[in-house]
């Protein structure tokens, strides 16, 4: 074997193990979590509130919920702004235009999401005076945004120009070809980006430990603080209890199992396919 | 898929003929053809024309792709549109019915004229409705063939809802595509094969009633036999609606055409009928180009 082959192969082996490691790290994180969280989960853990500081047992059922709430809020408040504004930035703007918007979502998306806690924490909590799952959905909101602008824009910039000619060609306004055509063709691709987006900020901690903060127990409505899963976690986790480690554990597993399962779904729905027409795709 | 006697029956379909004139003359879209200026009435060689080009320059930007072009489109007959690649037919084309406004960079100068109206000074969508496009590839929507059809008449508010499905009946029957798909009216579009789709797309530029059609090239991606249902189409259509045809087959150009305009460079060459100027142009490129000498 000369020089060029042995390189070759080395790099050949140094590149599959790499992979390897990627992949493999993956599964590590999911059999790990799965050990460790699932030989703490019960069933309280789903049905009960926190129990007190040197009781055992008690579960993060207030937790679970606040999670769904901050999220429904930061869903309700994020998306629509991200869906219109990709729209825009696809369908309207100009190419100076949208080399604007497209850099500065990207900066957005890349601002530290503590600094987007601190800035909610300073513009909502601080005036109201205390923490609220409103904050928190306010937080996590605006972290939705840019993912859904950008995920919106791809996938309606997959739909064939071909399209918006025809619609327009028959009367149609430059808007309800959009409602129309454009954005039903595009519709799997973009509740896959939502599904997705809505996983990414499903495990965002930071921005919600000073907007909802959290507690122990069942906060009605949207205006107290409230507990969530990746707060509840934190929490949980620097305790100096073991029976908070454990349910800090079984925390973990329930977040992981949550984003997983809306990555495989969201995953499905677009591996289904956009609809091209014949010879254009 | 679950029949729907409602538009099957020959009844119904009678009635929605009857039906039918009332909604396709809307009188706010349709000047009266009295109105026309004496220019118009001077020029007796030909029928009337239904839209006239004047002194068209077009341009992409700083790219010049129309020259100086004037041009008449006579009522209900089909013009045809040829030359080479790049020499500003499909330009032209578009420009009859604004499209190119959706380019950037486009820029129309000169004066285009429906009916003796300026088109640059229409309502756009309404212009659209009145002139329809048939495109190089077919482009069905990703939506049931019935859902196709019907767009033009929903978006533009023509037709109240029970009287879609007569319509959408007529459309196809128009465009001699019912019997291959009244059977499968609600499944997607995109099941059909590459020559239905593009009749499809005429019968659903057809359906909202268009006084003139333009095609660009519509049968480029065609295999002959689905060519040549489409020509034998347009000949039925030429009572209805004004065609103008951009084609790079000169035979087709030959079969279905009564006039035909040569375009080289941006530039009009010659416009004549067909029959002149496929056995005696006047010009010594167009004889080059109809010849193969060139193109």
């Amino acid at each position: 074997m000369n020089v060029k082959k042995i390189v070759n192969f080395i790099m050949f082996g140094l590149t599959g193990l790499c992979t390897l490691l990627t992949v493999g790290i993956l599964f590590f994180i999911l059999a790990y979590m799965a050990w460790r969280g699932a030989s703490s989960l019960s069933w309280s853990f789903f049905t009960q509130l926190p129990a007190p500081v040197g009781e055992t047992g008690g579960g993060m059922a207030n937790a679970i919920v606040g999670s769904g709430k901050v999220l429904l809020l930061a869903t309700i408040i994020g998306i629509p702004i991200g869906f219109l504004g990709g729209v825009y930035l696809n369908e309207y703007a100009g190419p100076t235009m949208s080399f604007v918007i497209r850099y500065a979502t990207d900066l957005l998306n890349g601002v530290p999401s503590i600094v987007i806690g601190i800035v909610v924490w300073g513009l909502v909590v601080h005036p109201m005076g205390h923490y609220s799952a409103f904050a928190g959905g306010i937080a996590l909101g605006i972290m939705m945004i840019p993912i859904s602008v950008r995920s919106t824009e791809e996938f309606l910039h997959a739909v064939p120009s071909s399209l918006r000619e025809a619609a327009v060609a028959l009367g149609a306004s430059k808007w309800k070809a959009i409602v129309t055509v454009v954005i039903p063709a595009a519709m799997r691709g973009i509740i896959t980006g939502t599904m997705l987006d809505f996983a990414r900020v499903a495990g965002e901690t930071a921005p919600l430990l000073f907007t909802a903060l959290g507690n122990s127990f069942w906060s009605s409505g949207y205006n107290q603080p409230t507990a969530t899963l990746p707060a509840m976690i934190f929490t949980y986790a620097i305790s100096a209890y073991d029976d908070w480690h454990r349910q800090a554990w079984a925390a973990g597993f329930v977040l992981l199992a949550l984003v997983l399962t809306i990555n495989i779904v969201a995953r499905l729905v677009v591996s289904r396919g956009i609809e091209m027409p014949r010879g254009n795709a | 898929m679950s029949s729907e006697p409602l538009w099957n029956t020959a009844r119904n379909a009678e009635q929605q003929k009857q039906r039918s004139p009332q909604y396709a003359v809307r009188p706010s879209f349709r000047p009266a053809v009295e109105q026309q200026s004496s220019a118009q009435i001077e020029r007796k060689t030909a029928p009337a024309a239904k839209l006239s080009a004047s002194n068209i320059n077009f341009y992409y930007g700083s790219f010049q792709a129309l020259h100086d072009i004037s041009l008449d489109f006579a009522t209900n007959r089909i013009t045809a549109l040829i030359g080479p690649s790049g020499c500003g037919k499909s330009t032209l084309l578009r420009s009859l019915n604004r499209m190119h406004e959706t380019i950037r960079g486009a820029r129309l100068q000169g004066t285009i004229r429906m009916d003796n109206e300026d088109i640059l000074q229409h309502d756009v969508n309404v212009l659209r409705r009145r002139v329809g496009m048939v495109f190089q590839k077919s482009n069905p929507f990703p939506k049931s063939i019935f859902e196709n059809i019907s767009f033009g008449l929903r978006v533009n508010g023509m037709a109240r809802r029970k009287d879609i499905p007569g319509l959408v009946e007529r459309s196809l029957r128009k465009a001699a595509l019912w019997d291959e798909v009244k059977d499968k009216l609600f499944q997607s579009a995109y099941g059909l094969s590459g020559g239905q789709q593009q009749r499809l797309c005429i019968a659903r530029a057809l359906a909202v009633d268009p006084e003139v059609l333009l095609l660009d090239e519509p049968c480029s991606a065609l295999d002959p036999i689905a060519t040549a249902r489409i020509e034998e189409l347009l000949f039925q259509l030429k009572d209805q609606c004004t065609i103008v045809i951009v084609t790079h087959n000169m035979q087709q150009a030959a079969r279905v055409a009564e006039s035909t305009a040569f375009f080289l460079m941006g530039k009009l060459i010659e416009f004549n009928e067909t029959k002149i100027i496929y056995t005696t142009p006047k010009n010594k490129e167009t004889e080059d180009y109809i010849t193969g000498r060139f193109g």
